[in-house]
């Protein structure tokens, strides 16, 4: 009985923990959880096609998140012209020498047969491609960043809509993926996990130090929205009037106009917030819904299929003519595609661009947790994971500190035990999280949701 | 002075890359030994070493801070090096427990490597939020003592060069100690009993089961062992530079590097593979103008920096090397696999 009912269950419990937030907290937190928690749940499912579709370990989300976001600050900032009349050349020549040194590498590795020439060739390649980036580049990111550095100081972006960079963000992070898996994928599957961790460390350190182009750590600001902003809907008369109808009858009880209108500037106020949550939430389901129904026909399609059987069995795929390689490669660039996506929503959401804030902990392993406690090669698992743990990994800290609270009652205010202790407080979600991840292990190994074995009979 | 640019450019180039390379070199050799043990014998890659380092560190600066409180100190030795053996021991004591709670179960169902991988991402979480919990996330340094060996100004004023050598008194510690660690470990693995049935179990369980050998005894040393050698690297890497537990995190990047490409599952290529991605790092990230212009004719002098890679970049040196060996050699340098 619950066997069946299992989704359902682990659905309603999740919306119920939402509605509790709603109630006990405030609706615009509770949204803001759930906007986070579908993020969230898209970054899962990007590696649950990765590990539970093809048993692929991929330790290096955080990267392709990253990417995500530089893309969506590339596709949505103001172009900044003058930046790109002093430096842009250098930049696209700079661009250029990188793409002919990697045409001319291919080319060498795959035409010549010589291992010594094929190396030497390269490494000649290389020092060509140096010496012409150390011409050209460096001279113009100094340029490019003297242009107004407390404002801009970078190239700028395209100035589309910042829609368009989900799309845009799936490519960048499906080309990345590409490049890794082409060199990782064949080895063994630990050093596939240690290659992405390193990558996304990589990734991240160009976003932090390559001022040119994100900022760096100065962070972009005042990203264009998708969605109307709160000061706007708060001055236009329809928004009012449908707050107004909302909350009539809390209108009506009051008698004076002042305090009418007090209480009403109040749910404007309240309402905007809410308000442009939802919209954000609009848009993201839609996104989460089109990613599921695809993920869910690829995983019953033949390819699907496919890919089980190789996760499950090596050899014997490997004996019925499927290349290996080529599959877990597919299937690792469509996975990191989706990550990116994800990456460009967070950014979108949040309204800037800040390199600092990448934690592999908190975009990697987080994920991961997701991935495993919801079950793995299960869609609606890792969406139910995203969501679960996500909203774990917000409230973690409240509970813990009133149970920290709770266990140090008895003791003096002031003590200094207790007061180490509370402080220390934020740092239990990190063991929250571990515990989760170890008690599911043990005694729930395929997850809340498992994955469904379909057999023939 | 003329006459000795050579012996200055070299003094410049032992001050700022030999001697910190061989240090940190020292540091993620012992680091990456670990590692190294826990996939030959244990057959998983542990993503919790680092914050195993970063826990052992954390008792040692904990036991230095008993014996300051105390009075006890070591003189001009950091009082850290008292502590070592008892944060040592402690360590060693947490590592079997949390293999009697956590690993124990999954070896008896014979799981697959990857999930020992994921399960070490979960004990990585609990490590990290107890050092957070009791020590928490800021930078600190525990070293007392006496600083250098050889100041740079008494270098100078000894010598008669404008060059400077200063050599700190961590700086030695680290590679004495590690040389020791590293002689007493081969030694261990390679003529004690137990070390053979080490060994022996590494290379081939069954057959070693078949020996008489005790797989849980041979799993209990192991894991004594790291836990040592992840304190000893911990605590060194903390007396040269500073403990931030996020730092120690950030390690398990160069340490996997370093295992790998001496070769997972050979101690020797670890300590190689240490040594190798230190050097690397520091060579790659040092700005060699000053050296150049000891050595070049002054109307040669370099104008830039002669810096190859900003040290911002010093995690692409370490994945740049591991993607090279692995691309050219996949074992590693040394053949790795078994003990």
């Amino acid at each position: 009985m619950i066997q069946r009912y299992r989704t359902h269950l682990a659905f309603s419990f999740m919306a119920l923990l939402l509605i509790i937030v709603g109630i006990g907290q405030s609706w615009s937190v509770s949204i803001g959880i759930f906007n986070l928690c579908i993020i969230s749940a898209i970054m899962a499912m990007g590696v649950n096609l990765q590990w539970g579709y093809a048993g692929l370990f991929n330790a290096g989300v955080m990267g392709f998140t990253a990417l995500g976001g530089l893309v969506a600050v590339l596709i949505s900032h103001q172009p900044i012209y003058e930046a790109w009349s002093v430096g842009g050349t250098g930049i696209l020549i700079s661009l250029l020498i990188v793409i002919v040194a990697s045409f001319f590498i291919f080319y060498v590795s795959k035409n010549i047969k010589s291992v010594f020439k094929k190396r030497f060739f390269i490494v000649f390649i290389i020092l060509l491609a140096a010496i012409g980036l150390s011409k050209f580049y460096g001279p113009s990111i100094d340029l490019i960043e003297d242009i107004n550095p407390a404002k801009t100081g970078f190239l700028g972006g395209l100035g589309m809509p910042i829609v368009f960079s989900w799309i845009a963000a799936a490519f960048a992070a499906a080309l990345l993926a590409w490049i890794i898996g082409k060199v990782t994928l064949g080895l063994r599957s630990d050093y596939l996990a240690i290659a992405t961790l390193g990558i996304s460390e990589i990734v991240i350190a160009v976003l932090k130090h390559e001022d040119w182009l994100s900022r760096g750590v100065k962070n972009v600001t005042g990203l264009p929205r998708p969605v109307p902003y709160e000061i706007r809907l708060q001055e236009s008369e329809w928004f009012i009037n449908i707050i107004e109808w909302l909350n009539s009858s809390r209108l009506s009880a009051i008698e004076t106009v002042s305090g009418k209108q007090d209480l009403l500037n109040k749910l404007v106020i309240e309402g905007s917030s809410i308000y442009v949550k939802l919209c954000y939430a609009g848009l993201f389901i839609s996104v989460l819904v089109i990613l599921f129904f695809l993920s869910q026909l690829a995983l019953n399609s033949p390819w699907g299929r496919m890919l089980r059987a190789i996760r499950d069995n090596e050899v014997a795929a490997s004996a019925m003519g499927k290349n290996i390689v080529g599959q877990h490669l597919q299937v690792f660039i469509l996975g990191s595609a989706i990550i990116g996506i994800a990456g460009a929503m967070l950014t979108t959401l949040d309204g800037q661009f800040t390199p600092g804030t990448y934690q592999p902990l908190r975009f990697t392993f987080i994920i991961w947790v997701m991935v495993i406690v919801g079950g793995s090669g299960n869609n609606l698992g890792s969406i139910f994971g995203g969501f679960f743990i996500w909203f774990m990994w917000i409230e973690a800290e409240p509970i813990s500190i009133a149970f920290i609270s709770l266990v140090t009652s008895g003791m003096d205010y002031g003590d200094p035990i207790r007061m180490h202790l509370i402080a220390s407080a934020p740092h239990m979600r990190l063991f929250i999280m571990g515990a989760i991840l170890l008690i599911t292990l043990r005694f729930m190994p395929r997850g809340v949701i498992p994955e469904k074995v379909v057999r023939p009979s | 002075m003329e006459n000795y640019d050579l012996l200055n450019a070299i003094i410049l180039l032992a001050n700022f890359v030999i001697v910190p390379a061989l240090s940190y070199g020292s540091q993620l050799a012992l680091a990456a030994l670990g590692i190294t043990l826990v996939y030959a014998v244990l057959r998983f890659s542990n993503f919790a070493h680092g914050d195993l380092m970063a826990f052992g560190t954390m008792i040692a600066i904990l036991i230095t801070w008993l014996f300051q409180s105390w009075g006890l100190t070591a003189g001009v030795l950091p009082t850290a090096l008292i502590a070592l053996p008892f944060a040592m021991a402690l360590t060693a004591g947490f590592c079997l427990l949390t293999d009697r709670v956590i690993y124990k179960f999954y070896r008896e169902q014979k799981s697959q490597p990857v999930v020992f991988m994921i399960v070490s991402v979960g004990v990585m979480f609990i490590m990290n939020a107890i050092v957070r919990f009791i020590i928490g996330p800021k930078d600190r340094t525990f070293f007392d003592g006496e600083k250098f060996i050889i100041k740079a100004v008494e270098f100078k004023s000894y010598t008669g060069l404008p060059e400077g050598l200063s050599i700190k008194s961590t700086q030695v510690l680290t590679i004495v100690i590690a040389l020791i660690t590293m002689m007493m470990l081969f030694y261990f693995l390679q003529k004690t009993k137990m070390g053979k049935s080490m060994r022996a179990y590494s290379n081939n369980e069954d057959l070693a089961l078949l020996s008489g050998i005790n797989p849980d005894r041979v799993v209990m040393i192991t894991w004594i062992i790291v836990g040592m050698l992840a304190t000893i690297a911990g605590v060194l890497y903390g007396l040269d530079k500073s403990f931030k537990p996020f730092t120690y995190f950030q390690l398990l990047l160069p340490m996997f590097a370093a295992a790998i490409v001496g070769g997972i599952g050979n101690p020797l290529g670890a300590v190689a593979g240490g040594y190798i991605i230190a050097f690397s790092e520091v060579m790659l990230t040092y700005a060699y103008k000053k050296f150049f212009m000891y050595l070049l004719p002054t109307n040669l002098e370099p104008s830039g920096l002669m810096q190859f890679l900003s040290t911002d970049y010093k995690f692409a040196i370490s994945f740049i090397i591991l993607v090279i060996v692995l691309i050219i050699r996949p074992t590693g340098i040394f053949r790795g696999k078994t003990l």
